[in-house]
């Protein structure tokens, strides 16, 4: 319900502006605009970039400070290389047998929809966003779509 | 539906901090006294005043490691002292057309300034808002020195401000609520306190109160208290201003960040210096 939910109308506008370009070209493919995506049964069922997500590239995403900066929050042993993994989250070993594929999306995408409007986990292709956005950042995801199916494709090889 | 979830996760992720203790941190504020020179004992740890959502109030120096925390303890070593032993000298300096330093009015900061540091902000009558003690400094530059205000962090005000505030080393911090309209700046700070800005959709609770204690990447969240300001930071090799470090840890949230001295940030420091009620001010501080 959350994700949908599109209270201002230049919000709502300029989604249907950016879904008139893509449906101009290629109906069936490319990323699905963070507010028309689509929860069930806290899942979201389909790839949100419209192709199948790279777990080698996700890896990187998850590590990488400018990006998801995932280890920020959680640790895993799976990336035991890398220095300091934070303890804000729970760990992450193990997510991708308690989780299925479609709610791993949802986490990433908005983890408001999964846990509940008070989670610090920020939503990573979600415009429901904080207050006073750098001005620079209004109406942008902090992870493409790409990104997010690289990254989630990368989370259902934690086992 | 949201909660039910939520508990079964909640109830999952014990379950695997447990099995995983290995890998974790060693959270948690570290358990020692805060005794400086082998003399001075401050108070880092106190019972939380009436209303703080918080039992305890733990000041930010118990989180950080061994060798910072050595260094806050040894006024010697502590590199936050030039700053202060240069903020006596800015007291000292005349300036402005009528020909005055600080000194010609409060003589030995020693004697005059003893609890200053502890007790603000303040209301002030005359402007009808609250005040810090780098404000508090600008207004006696105009009005009883004939002298120019400094601008944010330049100038004299940070090592003055530390050498104001360091006259209360020690001081428990404590606020008069009562006088003026501090209860509604209270109100406002706390709003914002709580507020989630930018894109990472966090507020100042979200880290220093859900979380202290915790590492968020290499770094061990304490509860953001102010009794240490201007506090030296190692990283940046000087001493660093609270409205500097709001604006900080505002910025890291990708958020736009209001100007120093704005009405926000003055009711966020009201707010969060009243957090830290009963702490000893430590000025100056020594973090990472
Ligand atoms: C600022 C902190 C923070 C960041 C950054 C963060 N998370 Fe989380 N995450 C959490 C918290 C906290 C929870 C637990 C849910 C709750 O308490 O609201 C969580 C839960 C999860 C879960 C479910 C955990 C489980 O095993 O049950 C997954 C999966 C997850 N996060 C993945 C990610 C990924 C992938 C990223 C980066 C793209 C990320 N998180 C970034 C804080 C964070
Ligand atoms: C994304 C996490 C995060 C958010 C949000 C955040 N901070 Fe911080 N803050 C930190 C970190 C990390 C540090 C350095 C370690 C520490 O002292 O906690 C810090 C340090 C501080 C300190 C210095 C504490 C000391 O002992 O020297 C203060 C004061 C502070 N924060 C206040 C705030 C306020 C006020 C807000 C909201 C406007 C805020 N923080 C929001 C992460 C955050």
């Amino acid at each position: 319900m959350m994700p949908n939910r599109c209270s201002a109308a230049g919000l709502a506008l300029s989604v249907s502006v950016a879904l008139a370009v893509v449906s101009g070209s290629a109906m069936s493919d490319g990323p699905v605009a963070p507010n028309d995506i689509k929860v069930e049964n806290l899942e979201i069922a389909n790839s949100v970039s419209g192709a199948s997500g790279d777990a080698a590239e996700g890896r990187k995403v998850f590590a990488n400070r400018k990006q998801g900066n995932c280890l920020a929050c959680h640790a895993n042993s799976e990336m035991s290389e890398q220095l300091f993994h934070g303890e804000v989250g729970p760990t992450l070993d193990g997510a991708g047998s308690r989780w299925t594929e479609g709610q791993l999306r949802t986490i990433v995408v908005n983890a408001k929809a999964v846990f509940t409007e008070n989670t610090v986990m920020p939503g990573f292709y979600s415009l429901d966003v904080g207050a006073d956005v750098r001005e620079s950042l209004i109406g942008k995801t902090i992870l493409t779509a790409q990104q997010v199916e690289d990254v989630v494709a990368y989370l259902t090889t934690l086992k | 539906m949201h909660r039910v979830f939520e508990k079964t996760n909640v109830a999952l992720t014990s379950l695997l901090l447990v099995a995983i203790v290995g890998t974790a941190n060693a959270g948690g504020p570290v358990d020692e006294k805060l005794i400086i020179d082998g003399e001075l004992e401050m108070i880092t740890r106190t019972a939380a005043p009436e209303g703080h959502p918080l039992d305890e109030v733990i000041s930010g120096w118990h989180y950080r490691t061994p060798e910072t925390r050595a260094l806050e303890a040894d006024s010697f070593q502590n590199p936050g002292m030039l700053g202060v032993e240069l903020g006596e000298e800015y007291w000292n300096k005349v300036e402005g057309t009528e020909g005055k330093s600080c000194a010609s009015c409060h003589n030995d900061a020693a004697s005059s300034m003893v609890g200053v540091g502890a007790s603000y902000p303040k209301w002030h009558a005359p402007t009808s808002r609250p005040i810090n003690v780098e404000l508090q400094i600008n207004q006696c530059r105009v009005n009883n020195m004939g002298a120019e205000e400094y601008a944010f962090d330049k100038s004299g005000q940070k090592p003055l401000t530390a050498y104001i505030k360091h006259q209360s080393y020690g001081k428990p911090v404590k606020l008069d609520l009562e006088e003026g309209d501090m209860k509604a700046w209270w109100e406002k700070g706390k709003e914002l306190y709580y507020k989630r800005t930018g894109q990472l959709n966090l507020s100042c609770a979200s880290c220093h109160e859900k979380n202290n204690g915790k590492y968020i990447r290499a770094d061990h969240l304490s509860q953001g208290n102010v009794n240490g300001f201007p506090t030296y930071r190692l990283k940046q090799a000087g001493l660093i201003s609270t409205h500097n470090r709001f604006r900080g840890c505002i910025r890291d949230t990708r958020a736009e960040f209001p100007k120093a001295f704005s009405d926000e940030l003055m009711a966020l420091e009201l707010y969060v210096t009243w957090r830290g009620t009963g702490l000893s001010v430590e000025t100056p501080g020594v973090r990472q």
